[in-house]
């Protein structure tokens, strides 16, 4: 069974559907890319899966359930977790306090945790009390990740993680979600570096129109010649 | 000396009493403008209401006969201010929380905040009339008067036990309220919330659970300031609602959000406020000695008549909103 699908997803924002049936499963193990133009519905996906968005038809199962429209604070405890594309760090508390932050909602002990995160991005470490409003573009990139990473997610969310980053800084997010995914967590994205995206993704979305254009494994949908036409750019 | 004793009686103590409980009262209305994200002028009533349900615990303490060895309004402030967290919880509830859930903009809400301002009033002078009332009707408020002849000077120390008690009681609030926003799990959401409540939700922190405790700590400090108030001056039903003003001033000159931007703004205000007043003869008067015939110091020698103390706040206030519109600890813009 896979970790979570996404049934015939139909939702927005009140007014008008933008998801008008989106399909999409994801296991454990995959790197989930969704790719598609502007307006396709590729971070409205993902909110909502995360509840921040009215779902009015289909079903989102995870973990055996459907959770469509239950709110974060329900999600993350059942193992999801979500890095928005802008602002997505506490700008005024510590590294740390960020991170922490992403625990709240775990009552245990969460050090180790917490040395992983360090383990999987030294930097953070080293900035772990300077507030996260004065690192650059790619820490905060990292620091957001990892506050994600603290509830200990089965499933993470990432929206347009490479958006805004230097072409170093790409590689080095792409690099450390391909090693998080071999933590055994699964990786669903939304990217507009679509080409490199897909070259490590498992599975493929391109949307288009709040609908599955296509899906498959990132290396078929590089090699569709309609698709690179279309939507990677020729 | 004499004038330096004279300075410090007017002015250190009067400034500080005055800036504990703008503190106290600007403490809650950032962290409401932080969490919620709207101006709560309603902060006022709450620090009235607060200090007449003191009031009416203390008159029970007296009217069964107990008595206490420090001033009752302080030995009944712990169960007030739990009541007063509780007004302040209903209050939200009641008027509000409805408003939030359907979406209504910051403004709507400022408005509805003015009417519960009215309401409250209203109720308190229903029941209480429009009188002022004294925390010591029933037991002497103790003045120490500390001698300083012996450096020079003619004139005591003066400082009454209400305003002794007043800074220790400030003081151990803003150490536990820094404790709690920089330690807890619950205050570090609460700062987190305020940074950023859409990241906040998404991180699955209980934004409702937050809120709550907002309230709990805004209508709790709320009182605090209230009855310190009454403790100092005397109690009616407009107590909070004359200073109302000074105390958002400070709010925003400390950076809307910031709690120790509020702490430190009170106090600038409240320092800012006595010393505008202040007749700089008395300090001054020595002087008169040395100085020439023709350039004696006049009687009057304040920056500004008494009566017009709360421009002082205003003046702050501008000139803050024009160099540095964040306020001094980068809040919020306003």
């Amino acid at each position: 069974m896979a970790l979570i699908e996404l049934k015939h997803v139909v939702g927005g924002y009140g007014g008008a559907p933008i998801l008008n049936g989106v399909n999409m499963a994801i296991d454990k193990s995959d790197i989930g890319v969704i790719v598609g133009p502007n307006g396709a519905g590729k971070s409205t996906t993902l909110k909502a899966i995360f509840g921040l968005l009215k779902v009015t038809g289909g079903t989102i199962e995870f973990g055996g359930e459907n959770v469509a429209n239950s709110l974060p604070d329900k999600l993350v405890p059942k193992g999801l977790s979500f890095v928005p594309q802008e602002k997505n760090v506490f700008t005024s508390m510590s590294v740390e306090e960020n991170l922490e932050m992403g625990a709240f909602t775990r009552a245990d002990d969460f050090s180790d945790t917490m040395d992983w995160v360090y383990a999987m991005f030294p930097v953070l470490a080293e900035k772990r009390r300077q507030p996260a409003g004065e690192l650059s573009g790619g820490q905060r990139q990292m620091v957001a990740m990892g506050r994600a990473l603290m509830s200990k997610p089965s499933l993470l969310m990432l929206d347009e993680p490479s958006a805004g980053l230097s072409p170093r800084y790409v590689i080095e997010i792409f690099e450390t979600i391909q090693r998080v995914n071999k933590e055994g967590v699964g990786i669903l994205m939304v990217e507009q570096n679509a080409r490199q995206a897909l070259a490590f993704a498992t599975k493929g979305f391109v949307l288009a129109g709040g609908q599955n254009r296509y899906t498959g494994t990132g290396a078929e949908l590089i090699a569709d010649p309609e698709v690179a036409k279309s939507f990677l750019g020729g | 000396m004499t004038e330096i004793i004279f300075f410090i009686n007017q002015v250190v103590i009067s400034g500080l009493v005055l800036g504990c409980i703008y503190a106290l009262g600007a403490i809650g209305i950032t962290l409401i403008f932080g969490i919620l994200r709207f101006a709560h002028f309603a902060h006022s009533e709450l620090m009235t209401g607060g200090a007449f349900i003191a009031f009416l615990l203390a008159s029970a303490f007296a009217a069964w006969g107990i008595v206490t060895p420090i001033p009752t309004g302080f030995v009944v402030l712990p169960l007030a201010m739990v009541l007063a967290a509780i007004l302040a919880l209903g209050i939200d509830k009641g008027f509000y929380a409805p408003l939030r859930k359907r979406g209504a903009r910051p403004v709507t809400l400022l408005i509805a905040s003015i009417g519960v301002t009215l309401m409250i009033q209203g109720l308190i002078r229903l029941f209480f009339g429009a009188g002022s009332y004294s925390f010591f009707e029933n037991e002497p408020k103790e003045i120490f008067r500390i001698d300083t002849s012996a450096i020079g000077s003619t004139r005591p120390l003066v400082i009454t036990e209400p305003q002794v008690l007043m800074i220790v009681v400030t003081l151990v609030s803003v150490i536990a309220l820094h404790f709690f926003l920089t330690r807890s799990r619950l205050g570090k959401a609460m700062r987190a919330m305020a940074d950023n409540a859409d990241l906040a939700q998404v991180s699955g922190i209980n934004t409702a659970l937050v809120v709550r405790v907002t309230w709990v700590i805004a209508g709790a400090l709320a009182c605090m300031a209230g009855t310190m108030l009454a403790l100092d001056v005397t109690l009616k039903p407009d107590l909070a609602f004359n200073i109302i003003l000074p105390i958002f001033a400070a709010a925003i000159v400390g950076g809307l959000g910031q709690a120790y931007g509020a702490i430190a703004g009170g106090l600038l205000i409240g320092f800012a406020e006595t010393l505008a007043v202040f007749n700089w003869t008395m300090l001054f008067r020595p002087l008169n000695a040395i100085l020439p015939d023709w350039l004696q110091l006049p009687a009057q020698l304040a920056l500004v008549p008494t009566e017009y103390k709360l421009t002082v706040a205003f003046v702050i206030l501008v000139v803050t909103l024009l160099v540095r519109p964040t306020g001094i600890f980068k809040g919020a813009s306003s």
